[in-house]
C-alpha cells in the first residue's frame, strides 16, 4: 500500500514538473497546477520562532505562504495536520551522497611522478572534479537521510587532498534531477585524504600534505599571472573555484587548528569538518575563526565487564566517551558557529540518539535545531532556498508527533520540494498504551508497546503468555492460561478508534464463551513497575534528569595531564651539588635560585626572597638533558618520503602535545628535544626544537625564535636499501651526492631569479635558500666516511657549514675533518649492528670524536631511550674513559651548542632558562632518577606528584568503568574494549 | 695450536686487556718494558700489530696452565652473598677455593696471583633468552638465521646455527655476559635453546647445555587489528582460543605418541617434545597480559608441565605475582630498558617490574628479547643495575643475571655464582659492573681459561687513535 501511495505521488510530481517546452508524448498536457496546504499545525519556521494552529500554502515545490491567517485558495488540496508539528528540514552540510568513487586504473607499485598530464604535478590536488561528473542519485540513501528528518545535502566526491566543487540536492525521491539539483559547484573542498586514483607517493605525511596544499595555492596564484608555460586544469580549477565557500575536512582538533593555519597562509579561511573533541582546546579552535560542521561520532561506552579486557582501553578513551557529547554544548557556548553533520555516523538513523546525548550535556533544542536548519542552509549560500520555513523557500519541512527531539516524537512526514515522503503514517492511531478491563471479576491489563508489535497481559498479577497482530485500526490478541496445565488459548479482537481512550472488542475464551468488553487506556507508570517486578535489569535510559558531569578534564586530557597548567614559579634550591657545566664544575653545597623563569643566581648561603626553598641536600641539580634526535611527539608520520628532497615539509606543523612520550622523557629528566624529520631522502623535512612543556599546546613548546634546522640523509635508507626494486633516484651514495648538487645549484639559480617577473615562489627552494645563505642548519643522518666525507665537501663547494652529523657511527674514522669543517656529532652510545653500515660502528666513537675537538652528543632516535639519556652518558665513562663531567655534557651543553641554543639552556649560569633537574643521586648513577624535572621555572615532573597522579589514575580508571558497566545494564549500546596506540616513529618509519 | 701462536694470543691479550684511561704512548711504553724483560718475545710485537690492523679475530683462550688466585677483591657471589675481602683460587677450570682472605690461612701461591684490591669479582653473566650467533645483522637478511618457517616447530635446535665467531658474540665479554641461551624465534613454537660459553671455536666447544627447552608463543589475547598501512586499534583476538586449542591438540599428539613405545613411524616433531613432557627439559612460555599469564598457568597445571614451566617476557603479570609465585614457576622478566606497555601505567613499570615479581617471592632473570636485541644484551648488567634503583638489595637484582638464571637454564650446578666446585668463570671489574661507568674489566675467565677481552671494535678504537697520535 504504501509503495503504490508513492509510485503515485512519483507519477503526479514528473508530471507536475516537466518543463513547459518538453514535448510529450505520454499523455495529454493537462498539467494539474494544484496548490496544497498543510493546516492547523503548529509550524516552527525557524529555531526558536512557533506559530501554533498555522498553515504552509505551497505550489510547484515552493512555500507560496505560511502563518496563522493565510489565504488558501479554494482549489488548493487540504491536509489537516491537527495535533502535529512542523519543522523545516534538516539540512545535511556534509557528505558524498550520490557520489560514484571512480576507480583506482594504474597498477599497484611505487610511482613517484605524476600519473596525469595536464594536471597538478600531484595527483591528489583534484581540483578540477566537479561533484556532478560521478553523481546518481541514490534513493536508498535518500530514504534513510529523510527519515532523519535531511531534506536537503550537500554532497562531492570524496577522493584527493584537493577534492573540487561540490553540489546541493534536495532529496526528493519523488522527483528527478532536473529539479532534485538546488546548486551545482557549490563549495571547494579539500581534505587529508590522499586520493585512491593514483598511486603517486606524495604525500606520504600529514605534513606533506600541508606542504602541498600550501604549494598547490601559491602556484595557482603564480598560474593565474599567466607565467605558465604548460597547461595546468588543476590549477586553472583552484582558481576558479576561489570565489565559492571553501571546505576543508580535517578530523580532529589538531587537524583543525593544522587546517585553519595553512589557510591563513594562503589566505583562505575554511569552513572545517571535524573538531568532536573541540573542547579540549576551545580557545584555540574559537581563535580560527572558522565555521565548524560538526560529527557527533560519540563513542559508545567500552564493555569493561571483563576487566582484563577493560586493562587495555586508555583512560583518555574513557574520557573521551564521558566527555565528547558535551562537545556540542561547550562549542555553542563558546559562541563558536557549526553545523551539526551526520557524516561520520555508521547511518543516519543514529542521529537522533546521538543528538539525545548531546542534549544530556545542555545542548538546547534550539541550539540543536539551527545546527541542523539555519546554519548549514547559510554556510552553504542556500539561505534563501533552505533552512528556514518562509515564504518563496523550498518545501522542504518535516511534519512530527510532537516537539522535536523529545524521546516519543515520531516524523510522520518529510516533505521535500512540496512532495510527501511518508515516514510514518499519521492517520494510523497509536496503539501503544496500557489498557485495563474487568472480566468475570478478573483484572486484566494490556500492555501494548513497539508500535504494537509486542504485548504483555496479565489476569490480575499473573503474567499470560501473550502474542498480539494488528491488521489496520484492528487488533488480536491471543493469551495462555492462568493456569499453566491448561492448554487453551483465549483470543481477544478488538478495534481502536481515533481518539483512543479505550479498545472495544470480543473475546473469545478457551472454553469457547464469547464475551464484549471494553478495555480503558490508563496510566503508562504501570508498566514500569510491571518491568521491574519481572526483573529486567534494563532500565528505561530516559531517567536521566540530572546533566552528566563531564569528569576530570587536563592538560593535556590524558593520563598523567595535569589539572593545571604548570606555571612558572619562584624557586631556592638549598645545598644541591650542582653541576654547572662552566667553568666553575661541579660544585657541592651549592644553592640556585630560580626567578621568572631564569636562573637568578647560582651561589652558596642564598637568601630565598619569598621563592619556594626546596632542600636538595645530598641531590645532585642539573641542566636539563637535551635530545638533538627525538621522533616522539609527530602526528602522521615522520618521514614524508613521496620526493627525494622534501625540504618544504616541517615538523613544526605536527607537534602533538598529547604524547604521553613527553611525559615520559619529562620523568628521564629530559626538557629539550629537536624533533626531527625521517631519514627516508637526502634532503628531508625541517624541524621542530621543542621544550617538552606537557600540558601546553604545540606552538608554546616549539622555541621561540627557534633557531632554524632541517634534516639531511645518506646511505642505505636514502637509497632504499631494503626495497626489492627501488625505482627513485638515488639508489647509489653516488646518486646521493648529485641529489645535493642538483638542488644546491637549483637553490643559486633560484635565488638568481628573485624579483624577475615570472618568479615562482617556491617553500622548498626557499628552504634550499636558507641553507645555502648559513641561516638553516643542517642535521645529517650518516652513518660511514665516504658519505660524510662527501657532505662536507658538497657543503664547502656551496659555501655552507654541515652543522651537525647525527648517527655518524664512523664519525671517529674521520673526527680531524669533521673539526676542521666545523661539523659537530651526534651518535648513539652503543648501538650497532642493525644494518651493513654499521658494521664498523663501536662505542668508543663518542670518545673519540671528543678527543679530536669534535661537539659530541648522544642522542635516541628512540622513545625509549631518550628517558634515559643519563646512563647513555654514562657509558662514554665507560668506553673512552671520559671524565663524569665531560661525559654529562654529551647530554647537555653539546647538544645545546649543537642547536645553537646553549645561550639559552645547556647549563647552569645566571641569566638562562631554569630548565632544571633534580636527581637522587649522581646523574650518571645506574640508579639515578629525577625527582623535579622543571622547564623555565615550572615544574613539569615531580617524583611525588607523579605517585599521587597514578593513584588518580586508576581511581578515575574505576570510576569510569563503573560508569560504562552502568551505562551497559541501561541497556546503551557498548563496543568492545580496543586501546589506541601512537605509532612509535624512528628514522625508518614510513607509513601511508 | 702451536706454542709460537699460543705466545701471540697470549700477548695480545695483554694488550688488549689494558686499562683504556692509560694513553696510548704510555701503552707502547709498558709493552716495551715487558718485551725487554723477555727479549725472544720482541720478534713477536711486530706481528703482534701486524694482527691489530688486519683486525684479528680473537682468540679462544687455551686451557688454564697453572692454577690462578685472585687476591683482596670484593667477591659478589651472585647468590645475594658478599665477601669485602676475598681470595679466589683457580684450578683444573673449577674454584677451588673462595673465602674471606682477612680469616683463613693462605698457602704460599703456586700460580699466578692477581692482585685485585678495590676491584670487583662476579661470576659470569648469563643473558636468558637471546638470539645471539644466529643473526649478525639485522638488515641483512642473509645473516639471518632466528626464525624458521612453520607453525610448530619443537624439533628445529638452535644450537647448530649459532656462530661462535660472530662478532656481536665478542662484544659480550667486556662487559661481563659470559653466557647466554641461544634462542629461536618465531612460530607457535619456536624451537629448541641452548646454552652456551662465548668464548669458543665452534658452537660445539661454546655449548654448555644443549637443548635445554622449547620455546612456545602463547597466542595473544589482544593484538592489532587491521593490516598495514590501515592498522587498526589494538583490540581482543578472535583467534585467542582456536590458537590455544591448536597447542593443546599438539600436545595431546605428542604425549599420545610418547606412549607408545614402538610407533609404526618415526616423527621427529613428536620425538623432540618428548624431554619436556617427561620433565628433563624446559617448556619455556612467551607470554605477556595479566589474563594470558594467568591461562598458561593452567594450561601448564593441566598439562602436568608447571615443574618445567618457564615464562618469558611476563609483563602485566606484577599484579599477580603471588600467584606465579606460588606455583612455583620462574620468570624471565621482559626488558628492563622498555617503555610502559600502555599510556596509563607507570612510567617506571620495566624498570620495577622484575623486583614486583621478586618481591613476590618469584624466581626472577632477566631477559631483553625485542627490536634490536642482539647487540644490546652487552647491556644486561645496566638492566639489572637499573632494577637496583627501585628499592631492591644490589645483590638480589645481581642474582637476576647471576644464579637465578642459572637455575632456570638448568646450569646451576657449574655456573651462577662464585662457589668452591663451580666452574671458574668469572672476571674481575674496576667497580660495580651494574653502572656503567664503572663496568670495566681487567681479567675475565671462563671454565678457568683467561680470555681475551678484546674486541674488533676494541681494534678500530686502537687503529683510528693511533692514526690522530701520528697527526700530533
Amino acid at each position: 500500500m504504501k509503495k503504490l501511495l508513492f509510485s503515485l505521488l512519483a507519477a503526479t510530481a514528473i508530471t507536475s514538473q516537466a518543463q513547459e517546452y518538453f514535448p510529450n508524448n505520454d499523455d495529454i498536457s493537462a498539467v494539474s497546477k494544484a496548490s496544497r496546504a498543510i493546516t492547523n499545525a503548529t509550524i516552527i519556521t525557524a529555531p526558536g520562532k512557533m506559530m501554533k494552529n498555522a498553515s504552509i500554502l505551497m505550489r510547484d515545490g515552493k512555500i507560496v505562504d505560511i502563518g496563522t491567517n493565510i489565504k488558501i485558495p479554494k482549489d488548493a488540496v487540504i491536509d489537516d495536520a491537527s495535533g502535529t508539528f512542523i519543522y523545516p528540514s534538516f539540512v545535511e552540510a556534509y557528505g558524498d551522497f550520490g557520489m560514484e568513487k571512480p576507480k583506482n586504473t594504474s597498477r599497484g607499485g611505487q610511482q613517484y611522478d605524476e600519473g596525469r598530464k595536464g594536471f597538478y604535478w600531484n595527483d591528489h590536488i583534484r581540483s578540477e572534479q566537479n561533484a556532478i561528473d560521478f553523481y546518481s542519485y541514490d534513493s536508498k540513501t535518500a530514504e534513510k537521510m529523510m527519515a532523519a528528518g535531511y531534506g536537503a545535502v550537500q554532497t562531492h566526491l570524496h577522493d584527493g587532498i584537493a577534492r573540487g566543487t561540490g553540489m546541493l540536492v534536495a532529496l526528493n525521491n519523488n522527483g528527478d534531477d532536473s529539479g532534485r539539483i538546488l546548486k551545482n559547484k557549490s563549495g571547494a573542498y579539500f581534505s587529508f585524504d590522499r586520493s585512491d586514483q593514483t598511486n603517486q607517493s606524495y604525500p606520504t605525511s600529514l605534513m606533506g600534505m600541508l606542504a602541498l596544499l600550501r604549494q598547490s595555492h601559491f602556484d595557482a596564484d603564480w598560474y593565474s599571472k599567466g607565467y605558465s608555460k604548460t597547461k595546468d586544469r588543476s590549477l586553472e580549477a583552484l582558481n576558479a573555484n576561489k570565489s565559492l565557500t571553501q571546505f576543508f575536512e580535517a578530523g580532529d582538533k589538531k587537524n583543525v587548528l593544522r587546517a585553519d593555519k595553512m589557510g591563513d597562509r594562503v589566505g583562505k579561511q575554511f569552513v572545517i569538518i571535524g573538531g568532536a573533541d573541540a573542547y579540549e582546546m576551545m580557545d584555540d579552535i574559537k581563535a580560527t575563526n572558522a565555521q565548524l560542521i560538526l560529527p557527533l561520532d560519540f563513542e559508545d561506552a567500552y564493555d569493561v565487564t571483563n576487566p582484563y579486557q577493560e586493562w587495555y582501553v586508555n583512560l583518555s578513551s574513557m574520557r573521551d566517551w564521558k566527555q565528547a557529547p558535551a562537545n556540542p554544548m561547550l562549542l555553542s557556548k563558546a559562541g563558536i558557529t557549526y553545523a551539526i553533520t551526520t557524516h561520520g555516523l555508521k547511518s543516519p538513523s543514529e542521529l537522533a540518539a546521538k543528538l539525545k546525548r548531546a542534549m544530556e550535556y545542555g545542548l538546547t533544542k534550539e541550539q540543536a535545531l539551527a545546527a541542523l536548519t539555519t546554519i548549514p542552509a547559510k554556510m552553504l549560500g542556500a539561505e534563501s532556498m533552505l533552512g528556514t520555513l518562509e515564504k518563496g523557500k523550498v518545501a522542504n519541512f518535516i511534519v512530527t508527533s510532537g516537539e522535536l527531539f523529545e524521546k516519543d516524537t515520531d516524523i510522520y512526514e518529510n516533505w521535500v520540494q512540496g512532495s510527501k515522503h511518508m515516514i510514518k503514517d499519521r492517520s494510523v492511531i497509536n496503539a501503544d498504551g496500557t489498557y485495563v478491563t474487568q472480566l468475570d471479576g478478573d483484572k486484566y491489563t494490556f500492555d501494548i508497546s513497539g508500535d504494537a508489535k509486542k504485548v504483555t497481559v496479565k489476569q490480575d498479577s499473573t503474567k499470560l503468555g501473550s502474542k498480539i497482530d494488528r491488521n489496520g485500526d484492528w487488533l488480536t490478541i491471543t493469551t495462555s492460561q492462568k493456569d499453566p496445565a491448561d492448554k487453551g488459548y483465549t483470543r481477544w479482537t478488538m478495534m481502536l478508534t481515533p481518539e483512543n481512550t479505550a479498545i472495544t472488542g470480543k473475546v473469545y475464551m478457551a472454553n469457547g464463551s464469547e464475551r464484549n468488553f471494553t478495555a480503558t487506556k490508563t496510566d503508562a507508570e504501570v508498566k514500569k513497575d510491571e518491568d521491574k517486578k519481572d526483573g529486567d535489569d534494563k532500565e528505561e535510559d530516559d531517567e536521566i534528569t540530572a546533566t552528566p558531569e563531564m569528569g576530570s578534564m587536563t592538560y593535556p586530557n590524558v593520563a598523567f595531564g595535569s589539572a593545571q597548567k604548570p606555571k612558572a614559579e619562584n624557586v631556592l634550591y638549598k645545598n644541591a651539588t650542582v653541576w654547572t657545566n662552566e667553568a666553575a664544575g661541579i660544585v657541592e653545597n651549592t644553592d640556585v635560585l630560580v626567578k621568572n623563569g631564569k636562573i637568578l643566581k647560582v651561589g652558596k648561603g642564598l637568601s630565598a626572597g619569598g621563592a619556594r626553598v626546596i632542600d636538595a641536600s645530598g641531590m645532585h641539580l642539573t641542566t636539563g638533558i637535551i635530545d638533538e634526535h627525538s621522533h616522539i611527539a609527530i602526528d602522521g608520520g615522520v618521514n614524508e618520503a613521496g620526493h627525494n628532497s622534501t625540504a618544504e615539509v616541517t615538523i613544526e606543523d605536527v607537534v602533538d602535545h598529547e604524547d604521553i612520550n613527553i611525559y615520559r622523557d619529562l620523568a628521564g629528566g629530559v626538557t629539550t628535544s629537536q624533533l626531527l624529520h625521517g631519514s627516508a631522502n637526502p634532503i628531508g623535512g625541517r624541524s621542530a626544537i621543542i621544550k617538552l612543556k606537557w600540558g601546553y599546546k604545540p606552538d608554546e613548546m616549539i622555541y621561540s625564535d627557534s633557531p632554524k634546522f632541517i634534516k639531511f640523509a645518506l646511505g642505505e635508507n636514502v637509497k632504499q636499501s631494503r626495497y626489492q626494486n627501488g625505482v627513485r633516484f638515488p639508489q647509489t651514495r653516488m646518486g646521493v651526492e648529485q641529489v645535493f648538487e642538483d638542488y644546491f645549484t637549483r637553490g643559486q639559480e633560484y635565488d638568481k631569479s628573485r624579483g624577475t617577473k615570472d618568479f615562482r615562489y617556491d617553500e622548498e627552494m626557499e628552504t634550499i635558500s636558507e641553507i645555502l645563505k648559513g641561516e638553516r642548519y643542517v642535521t645529517c643522518h650518516s652513518y660511514v666516511q665516504s658519505e660524510i666525507n662527501m657532505m662536507m665537501e658538497v657543503a664547502e663547494r656551496y659555501g655552507f657549514v654541515l652543522n651537525t652529523f647525527t648517527h655518524i657511527l664512523e664519525g671517529y674514522k674521520v673526527a680531524d675533518k669533521m673539526a676542521e669543517h666545523g661539523a659537530g656529532g651526534s651518535t648513539f652510545s652503543d648501538w650497532w649492528a642493525y644494518k651493513y653500515e654499521v658494521l664498523d660502528a663501536i662505542p668508543y666513537n663518542g670518545a673519540i670524536m671528543h678527543s679530536q675537538g669534535v661537539v659530541t652528543a648522544f642522542n635516541s632516535d628512540d622513545a625509549e631511550m631518550s628517558r634515559r639519556l643519563n646512563q647513555e652518558a654514562a657509558k662514554a665513562v665507560k668506553y673512552g674513559n671520559l671524565s663524569e663531567e665531560e661525559a654529562w655534557k654529551f647530554v647537555t651543553l653539546n647538544p645545546a651548542k649543537l642547536l645553537h641554543i646553549d645561550n639559552r639552556v645547556g647549563s647552569i649560569k645566571e641569566g638562562k632558562d631554569a630548565d632544571l633537574v633534580l636527581w637522587n643521586a649522581n646523574p650518571l648513577d645506574i640508579t639515578a632518577k629525577p625527582q623535579i624535572t622543571m622547564i623555565e621555572g615550572a615544574v613539569f615532573f615531580d617524583i611525588e606528584k607523579d605517585a599521587r597522579m597514578r593513584a588518580e589514575v586508576k581511581k578515575e580508571r574505576q570510576q569510569l568503568s563503573n560508569e560504562m558497566i552502568m551505562a551497559k545494564n541501561k541497556g546503551l549500546k557498548t563496543q568492545s574494549p580496543k586501546q589506541d596506540t601512537k605509532t612509535l616513529y624512528d628514522c625508518d618509519t614510513i607509513e601511508w | 695450536m702451536t706454542k709460537k701462536q699460543f705466545q701471540i694470543s697470549n700477548l695480545k691479550k695483554q694488550i688488549s686487556n689494558f686499562d683504556f684511561r692509560i694513553s696510548k704512548r704510555e701503552r707502547i711504553l709498558r709493552t716495551k718494558i715487558k718485551i725487554s724483560n723477555n727479549m725472544k718475545n720482541i720478534i713477536y710485537l711486530a706481528s703482534l700489530f701486524l694482527g691489530l690492523t688486519a683486525f684479528g679475530q680473537q682468540m679462544p683462550a687455551a686451557e688454564e696452565s697453572q692454577p690462578i688466585r685472585i687476591m683482596n677483591g670484593t667477591a659478589h657471589l651472585g647468590n645475594g652473598e658478599v665477601i669485602e675481602n676475598s681470595v679466589i683460587e683457580i684450578d683444573g677450570g673449577k674454584i677451588t677455593l673462595i673465602a674471606d682472605a682477612t680469616i683463613i690461612k693462605l698457602k704460599a701461591p703456586t700460580g699466578e696471583v692477581i692482585d685485585a684490591s678495590g676491584k670487583h669479582i662476579y661470576p659470569g653473566f648469563i643473558a636468558a633468552n637471546t638470539t645471539l650467533g644466529l643473526v649478525e645483522i639485522d638488515a641483512v637478511g642473509a645473516s639471518d638465521d632466528e626464525d624458521e618457517i612453520g607453525t610448530f616447530n619443537p624439533h628445529i635446535r638452535s644450537i647448530i646455527a649459532y656462530n661462535a665467531e660472530s662478532r656481536v658474540v665478542e662484544t659480550m665479554r667486556p662487559n661481563g655476559v659470559l653466557l647466554a641461551q641461544i634462542t629461536p624465534r618465531g612460530g607457535r613454537i619456536s624451537g629448541q635453546s641452548s646454552v652456551v660459553q662465548m668464548d669458543a671455536w665452534n658452537w660445539e666447544d661454546a655449548a654448555v647445555r644443549m637443548d635445554d627447552g622449547i620455546h612456545v608463543n602463547w597466542p595473544r589475547s589482544f593484538s592489532r587489528s587491521g593490516t598495514w598501512p590501515d592498522l587498526g586499534p589494538i583490540a581482543p583476538s578472535d583467534d585467542y582460543d582456536k590458537e590455544v586449542e591448536e597447542l593443546q591438540v599438539f600436545l595431546n599428539h605428542g604425549k599420545a605418541y610418547k606412549s607408545n613405545d614402538n610407533p609404526e613411524k618415526k616423527d621427529l616433531k613428536m620425538e623432540s617434545l618428548k624431554t619436556v613432557l617427561n620433565g628433563t627439559s624446559k617448556m619455556y612460555v612467551h607470554v605477556s597480559g595479566e589474563k594470558a599469564i594467568l591461562d598458561v598457568l593452567a594450561f601448564a597445571k593441566a598439562n602436568n608441565l608447571t615443574k618445567n614451566l618457564v615464562l618469558v617476557g611476563a609483563q602485566g603479570g606484577e599484579t599477580i605475582a603471588t600467584t606465579i609465585a606460588a606455583a612455583g614457576v620462574p620468570v624471565l622478566a621482559g626488558r628492563v630498558h622498555d617503555l610502559p606497555s600502555r599510556e596509563d601505567e607507570d612510567y617506571d613499570m620495566p624498570y620495577k617490574f622484575p623486583k614486583l615479581l621478586a618481591d613476590a617471592g618469584v624466581m626472577v632473570a632477566l631477559e631483553n628479547s625485542g627490536s634490536m636485541e642482539r647487540h644490546q644484551v652487552r647491556n644486561l648488567p645496566f638492566y639489572a643495575g637499573t632494577v637496583s634503583g627501585f628499592d631492591i638489595d644490589v645483590e638480589k637484582a645481581l642474582m637476576m643475571i647471576t644464579l637465578n638464571p642459572a637455575k632456570i637454564l638448568g646450569i646451576d650446578k657449574d655456573y651462577g655464582s662464585l662457589e668452591k666446585g663451580k666452574s671458574a668463570t668469572l672476571f674481575i671489574s674496576e667497580g660495580n659492573a651494574l653502572d656503567m661507568r664503572t663496568n670495566k674489566l681487567s681479567r675475565a675467565f671462563i671454565d678457568g681459561r683467561d680470555i681475551s677481552l678484546g674486541t674488533r671494535q676494541k681494534d678500530l678504537y686502537e687503529r683510528y687513535m693511533d692514526k690522530y697520535e701520528r697527526q700530533d
